[in-house]
């Protein structure tokens, strides 16, 4: 009968934890909130504005806090700019809802409350899930769509450095 | 087999000589399935009887000769046809003639050299086996009985343990080490993950192992990979200066020792795979080629080893006191 092997299963040495480190603030908020959407605008010229508020104490956001108006076209516009520039795959974004812009319709089409509001739970979660992307945190286009009063659409694509 | 019920056929039974005594290890098969077979090593003598019994008794059986061979060989399933013998032997048992009435022949392969383990893989099998022969003119006799081979290996001289700093600039840094970079199969895997940044919203980290079988050479590689274990290490988001534990037992899973280049032909190799997983699901990892060897089940005469680290786990740090004073002592 041959003796078992003693395991060396001993824990390797770690440095013990910072006290400041183990219950100091974590070093991953970020938030960002799509909410009050506002539909501006009469008749056939209308269309429906968002309110994008974000809150981050990661150190690539020039601003710990931003809040800025956004629409439709300007997450289109941001999706489209990291599909050409970043490395990663870029989530979908709520549909455009063309068949909702058609005429003779019976409801108010993309004025619809129930719209706004599928659209709006939509891209809370496609400006969350960029964001929190490690590879498309330093692009350019992104921070000027979320700290940025307007898009300057003749911007030079390109990182932003820390 | 014959199907005319005039004319004489035989069956072949090949028995071992050691057959009561010799042990058997499980070996899974082609389709899955697990069997047992008599286990062998390097250098071991292969001897036995081949027992010929005439199926029709009072006819004669004409032959061209019988043999029995031991042979090694590697078969790649893309390409069936050519088998890559390594290992042929062969032994004469008869010469051709007239057999009158059954009959046992002995054999004995003196110390065979057997320089690889058995291995059935997903695209290509290495096996060891016996078949013995009766050559007739229209149509052979045959019978084939496989064996199992392990290769044995002893405590590698050197084995540095894999410590490395890895991450993605500004929102990840990790340090990960595992205790040692070749392990045996029974062995266990003892190591840590130092968080020095954390950016990310992190949900659980888990330790695979991968088998990476590749085959093939040249332009026509192919490597097949299998996760044979998922193991979850952390759940939960860390914080920086956290250190998670590991602690992965190899001995409840089916792993094969790491071969390399055999015979030019395929090769088996292992990897751990460290994945840290975030709230969106997305995956970081970190891979890490691991060398697995068998070690073999006989008594240990020098048992200093184990004495060293049992009498470690229960003095503490008693025999490095120990050693200080022992110190002190001499340079007085």
């Amino acid at each position: 009968m041959s003796e078992p092997t003693v395991a060396d299963t001993r824990r390797l040495n770690s440095k013990p934890q910072d006290l400041t480190d183990a219950y100091g603030p974590p070093s991953n908020f970020l938030e960002i909130d799509v909410y009050d959407p506002q539909t501006i605008g009469v008749g056939r010229n209308r269309f429906t504005t968002y309110e994008v508020r974000m809150r981050t104490n990661l150190p690539i956001f020039k601003l710990k806090e931003s809040c800025v108006r956004r629409r439709y076209s300007d997450f289109e516009w941001l999706k489209n700019e990291l599909e050409r520039d970043s490395k990663i795959v870029v989530p979908p974004l709520p549909g455009k809802a063309l068949k909702r812009q058609l005429p003779f319709r019976g409801d108010e089409g993309i004025f619809e409350e129930s719209f706004i509001e599928e659209r709006r739970a939509g891209l809370e979660q496609f400006i969350n899930r960029i964001a929190g992307h490690p590879l498309a945190q330093n692009e350019r286009c992104l921070h000027i769509f979320l700290q940025e009063e307007s898009i300057d659409r003749n911007y030079i694509p390109g990182k932003v450095r820390q | 087999m014959s199907f005319f019920s005039f004319g004489q056929s035989a069956e072949i039974d090949i028995v071992l000589n050691d057959a009561e005594t010799r042990k058997k290890a499980e070996h899974k098969t082609e389709d899955g399935k697990k069997d047992k077979y008599f286990l062998f090593y390097d250098g071991e003598t292969v001897s036995g009887k081949v027992n010929v019994t005439l199926k029709n008794p009072g006819k004669r059986l004409e032959h061209q000769g019988i043999k029995i061979e031991f042979i090694g060989q590697i078969e790649l399933y893309y390409d069936r046809g050519n088998h890559h013998e390594f290992v042929s032997l062969v032994k004469d048992l008869a010469r051709p003639g007239e057999m009158a009435q059954s009959q046992t022949f002995d054999f004995e392969f003196t110390h065979v050299e057997k320089p690889y383990e058995s291995y059935t893989g997903q695209n290509v099998k290495l096996r060891y086996f016996l078949r013995a022969t009766i050559s007739r003119r229209l149509n052979d006799i045959c019978k084939e009985m496989d064996i199992v081979v392990h290769t044995l290996s002893t405590y590698p001289e050197l084995n540095s343990s894999i410590k490395m700093e890895v991450g993605i600039e500004d929102c990840l840094h990790i340090e990960f080490e595992y205790n040692k970079s070749k392990y045996h199969l029974k062995d266990v895997i003892v190591g840590k993950i130092y968080f020095l940044l954390v950016r990310i919203k992190i949900k659980h980290m888990e330790i695979d192992i991968i088998k990476r079988e590749t085959t093939g050479t040249g332009p026509n590689v192919y490597h097949e990979n299998d996760t044979i274990a998922k193991y979850e290490i952390m759940d939960g988001a860390p914080v920086r200066g956290e250190s998670i534990p590991i602690r992965l037992f190899l001995a409840g899973y089916e792993m094969t020792p790491t071969m390399r280049d055999i015979n030019k032909k395929f090769s088996v190799r292992y990897y751990l795979n460290l994945v840290l997983i975030d709230e969106e699901e997305r995956r970081y990892f970190k891979q890490q080629e691991i060398t697995l060897w068998r070690k073999g089940d006989i008594v240990r005469k020098s048992m200093s080893h184990q004495a060293a680290i049992a009498s470690q786990r229960f003095e503490g740090s008693a025999s490095s006191e120990k050693a200080l004073s022992q110190a002190k002592e001499d340079s007085n």
